[in-house]
């Protein structure tokens, strides 16, 4: 049956006209002066919208959170706020205040103790925790922001966006957004004649404020090479040799870590050893850490597309065009969504994790707050969906076949999760069960909050050796597979010691002997750079490291 | 890039010594199997080292005798408690009857150790009082600061109570702490946190150019002992004399300097060409920046 | 602080060449470990000091998976620990049997 002849099409657009007209007295054509942002925000936001605020993993609408958080919440109130990020204290003011009841998000962080606290005193209704692509696939499905709060570094009086090296979610958001007759405010930390490339069409921005002060952006994927440990580099010597060599990795996501950071350092010194420069690690998606710098200089990484940006790395990247993703205007512009494509179709990822159980599931979670999955889950599962193949894929996906019994030979993704048996303070990664159980009874969840699951898992690498899960027959296997290589855990410790020597007779578990990795050579002496100042020497002294992380 | 070179922040305090002296020429005094450690930490429920973080003996350094102490830096910030500080002033007692070459000082500390306070103090005064007897006897000796810790608390007042200073880009020396500054006198005054502001105002190149050390080498075990060597056989005055004319420079500093905000102004005014960016340089290229310095106001 | 001493063995077929020295500083998530030859029937006495309490069975599980695998025999085994995890404890012997093989 048809809607009749007198049926609106085309309500939003009607509506975000109407905004607009309420909201033209406090801005002067786009440009709104930051003292009526008050006044805009009431003018163009009603109650019940959906709203985004810009929330990425480091750049964050600050200017703009507070002054959503500040507003009257008898004008306007239950808002539905749909952000991948939950990083400021005014985010989560936004719901104190009532301003704001319900929430979609992907992570929380920092806030995680105060989120599950105001969802316990029910101020604020989860609809649910999403991963970053999941989040922004539903920005074009049935959780289309009305209203988004973005950050850029600079804007014209026209609304053209500069976002730079920290572009980061924006151009994601601001499509959701845009092509919904949604409204898009952008705080910027300058208005100028003309932008360096323009990131966000003017078109598609309603609204540009230059905010008081810039937006920060927290340094989080730096790692100083003078922390890491010995037990870090064995773990790295596996990884390359037992992995990365015989498995052909050329392309893949390192997980932000010590861990991973431990990799990077020893490439141009113990991988070169092994002569395999230009046959592993060529493309990576990762965000430009500083301890990447000795790999791309000596020739192994030769590409690498980033989620964001880090501070100091800005002209030492600007100085590599070849390597990273710059623009015409010569500085990177990141993006977080293709990054997760790219990395969720590539051959392998690798990262940390604080909480494994024996069949392989691991998890953020602690008790008492909620920090939710991030991205991580795009980068490290199995991607079901891939038809392309490649050497490690094919021969993952044969061995696994083999262990199954499968009658579909299909590829299979190298999913790896390298952890140390114990973490600080002698507490143990190993554990029979995850306190992702208690969570979910905590917090009424529909789920334990699993960031990569068993089944997904591939490899587990702690400094005993190497676990090949996805080698096991069954889930009795993969539990003494775990158990194998958890080293004097409790976990560990309740090993089936025949099942476990049978396991490593037939290649599941690998000991470092078994690899070929001499212990002994596990010093911070592998490493290419032990500093920040050789990182920065390394670089030419292009890289700026930020203050907090100088010795000089 | 990096292998080649030995980096001294690196080293554990026997590390440093066994890469600083000639080849298997150094005996510990009181070594680990005696047992000699604090009576103090296991009460407090802290583990010891069999050493209490200090390495003594003696050795060769290019074939000369030399006594040498090495303060480990991982082992309670290298902190200063009972035992510790009596085998530092054991071996400077012991120097005077052993009239080596030279005492070699690797300090590396944040000072006193708290849970010791009362004999870590006591033990600061002895240390400087055996440091002067040693001097007296015309043996210099020769302080190495290029640690982690830096050299604070009353160890960096013992340091400049010695005839040279060698110290690398890395090293600090001071007093207070850059923490306990903050804490009394606020952030703004000095943000403890901003670790390049605390190197231009107590790092090695600043104390270099200061005149407070003798000698700046790079990040190098082998830098360090080469500088080591220089030194031996050059013993500084211990008179009167030397001393008020250490007061009146230290006056003259005071004056001249008041009125700078920060040390790339002090280097400024000091005629340091492109002082900006003095942080920056590697060590030979420092050094042809601040020779004309060195020349004019310490030679 | 706990201390725990014990001993492990005998060794069936031991490395007799292992003398004495030291390895490791105490400092936080680390350990020192001692060796000083003994006549011990070919057995090793472990002394371990420790600042975390209640890991008892791990230490012993470690120490003693340690001595098998160096076959260590007629050893006073000493540490100082500061909160080491059997990762670097294990690390540490492993360095120390090393350095001091061929020291008899």
């Amino acid at each position: 049956m048809k809607m009749s002849p007198d049926f609106h099409w085309d309500t939003l657009a009607r509506n975000t006209a109407t905004r607009l007209k309420r909201g033209a007295s406090h801005a002067n054509g786009k440009v709104v002066a930051a003292e009526n942002i008050a006044a805009l925000l009431h003018a163009v936001i009603e109650s019940g919208d959906r709203v985004c605020v810009e929330g990425n993993n480091q750049k964050h609408a600050d200017f703009l959170a507070s002054a959503l958080s500040k507003m009257d919440a008898n004008l306007v109130h239950d808002l539905h706020i749909i952000q991948s990020n939950l990083a400021l204290a005014s985010h989560l003011d936004v719901f104190e205040r009532g301003v704001a009841s319900r929430l979609d998000f992907c992570y929380s962080g920092d806030q995680g103790v105060r989120l599950a606290r105001l969802i316990k005193a029910g101020k604020i209704n989860v609809g649910a925790i999403h991963t970053y692509l999941e989040l922004y696939g539903r920005y074009f499905m049935d959780l289309t922001p009305r209203v988004s709060l973005i950050a850029a570094q600079s804007a014209d009086a026209n609304g053209n966006l500069y976002t730079g090296p920290n572009t980061e979610d924006t151009p994601a958001v601001a499509e959701g957004t845009a092509f919904k007759n949604g409204i898009i405010i952008a705080q910027v930390n300058e208005i100028v004649d003309t932008v360096p490339r323009v990131d966000v069409p003017g078109d598609w921005v309603s609204y540009v404020v230059q905010a008081p002060k810039p937006h920060y952006i927290e340094p989080i994927f730096t790692r100083d090479p003078a922390q890491i440990t010995e037990t870090q580099i064995l773990m790295a010597m596996m990884v390359i040799k037992g992995l990365y060599a015989p498995y052909q990795v050329t392309r893949l996501n390192h997980g932000i870590g010590f861990d991973t950071a431990a990799i990077e350092l020893i490439l141009p010194t113990y991988a070169e050893s092994l002569g395999l420069r230009g046959k592993i690690c060529n493309y990576m998606t990762v965000n430009p850490c500083p301890t990447l710098i000795p790999a791309i200089e000596s020739g192994f990484v030769k590409g690498i597309h980033c989620a964001g940006s880090e501070l100091g790395m800005e002209e030492y990247v600007r100085a590599r065009p070849d390597v990273f993703f710059n623009g015409p205007d010569g500085s990177m512009r990141s993006n977080r969504v293709f990054c997760q494509i790219a990395g969720h179709y590539s051959d392998l990822f690798i990262g940390s994790t604080l909480q494994v159980d024996t069949q392989g599931n691991s998890s953020t979670a602690t008790l008492n707050r909620i920090t939710g999955f991030g991205g991580a889950p795009n980068f490290g599962s199995e991607s079901r969906a891939r038809r392309h193949v490649s050497y490690p894929w094919l021969k993952a996906g044969e061995e696994s076949a083999q262990a199954t019994g499968s009658t579909m030979p299909r590829g299979r993704k190298l999913v790896v999760q390298m952890v140390e048996s114990f973490r600080e303070k002698m507490s143990p990664t190993f554990t029979e069960k995850l306190d992702a159980w208690q969570l979910m009874e905590d917090l009424s969840l529909e789920l334990p909050p699993v960031m990569v699951y068993g089944d997904d898992v591939t490899q587990i690498v702690t400094e005993e050796g190497i676990a090949h899960l996805h080698k096991c027959s069954n889930p009795q296997e993969r539990e003494q597979a775990v158990r194998g290589v958890a080293g004097f855990t409790a976990v560990g410790l309740k090993r089936d010691q025949r099942a476990v020597d049978n396991l490593r007779d037939r290649g599941v578990i690998q000991r470092p002997e078994d690899i070929g990795v001499d212990v002994s050579l596990a010093t911070r002496d592998l490493l290419a750079a032990k500093s920040m100042k050789d990182l920065v020497r390394w670089s030419g002294n292009l890289y700026q490291p930020p203050n907090r992380f100088r010795n000089w | 890039m990096s292998g080649a070179h030995k980096s001294f922040l690196e080293r554990t305090a026997r590390q440093r010594i066994a890469d600083l002296l000639d080849a298997d020429s150094f005996m510990e005094f009181l070594p680990p199997s005696e047992r000699h450690f604090s009576p103090h930490l296991p009460v407090l429920g802290q583990p010891v080292a069999f050493d209490d973080g200090i390495v003594i003996g003696d050795g060769f350094l290019a074939g000369a005798k030399v006594l040498i102490a090495a303060q480990e830096p991982a082992f309670m910030g290298g902190s200063v408690g009972e035992i510790h500080g009596a085998k530092l002033t054991g071996l400077l007692e012991r120097a005077v009857q052993q009239r080596p070459a030279a005492v070699l000082l690797l300090l590396d500390t944040g000072g006193v150790r708290l849970h010791e306070a009362n004999a870590g103090l006591i033990a600061i005064s002895e240390i400087q009082r055996a440091v002067f007897d040693v001097r007296q006897a015309g043996i210099p000796v020769i302080v190495l600061i290029g640690g982690s810790n830096g050299c604070y608390g009353g160890i960096g007042i013992v340091a400049k109570c010695c005839d040279h200073m060698i110290i690398s880009e890395e090293g600090r020396l001071s007093v207070s702490g850059p923490e306990v500054i903050e804490a009394a006198k606020g952030v703004e005054e000095f943000d403890a946190r901003d670790r390049a502001l605390v190197w231009r105002t107590m790092g090695g190149k600043h104390r270099y150019l200061m005149g407070d050390a003798d000698l700046i080498v790079p990040d190098d075990v082998n830098a360090f002992r080469d500088a080591a060597i220089s030194l031996l056989g050059a013993s500084r005055p211990l008179t009167l004399e030397s001393v008020m004319q250490e007061h009146a420079a230290l006056q003259d500093r005071m004056q001249r300097f008041s009125d700078c905000a920060d040390a790339t102004q002090i280097w400024q005014a000091l005629g340091v060409a492109d002082a900006k960016n003095v942080p920056l340089a590697e060590i030979p290229e420092f050094l042809e920046m601040s020779a004309h310095v060195r020349r004019e106001e310490h030679a | 602080m706990q201390t725990l001493e014990f001993e492990v063995g005998p060794c069936a077929n031991p490395d007799r060449s292992i003398g004495s020295g030291l390895v490791g500083v105490v400092g936080s998530g680390n350990l020192e470990v001692l060796f000083e030859p003994a006549d011990l029937n070919d057995k090793v006495k472990f002394v371990i000091a420790t600042s975390v309490h209640g890991f008892d069975e791990t230490w012993h599980a470690v120490t003693r998976s340690c001595a098998e695998r160096y076959r260590l025999a007629n050893l006073v085994i000493t540490i100082n620990d500061a909160g080491a995890t059997p990762a670097v404890v294990s690390l540490r012997l492993m360095q120390a049997v090393e350095e001091f093989r061929g020291g008899l």
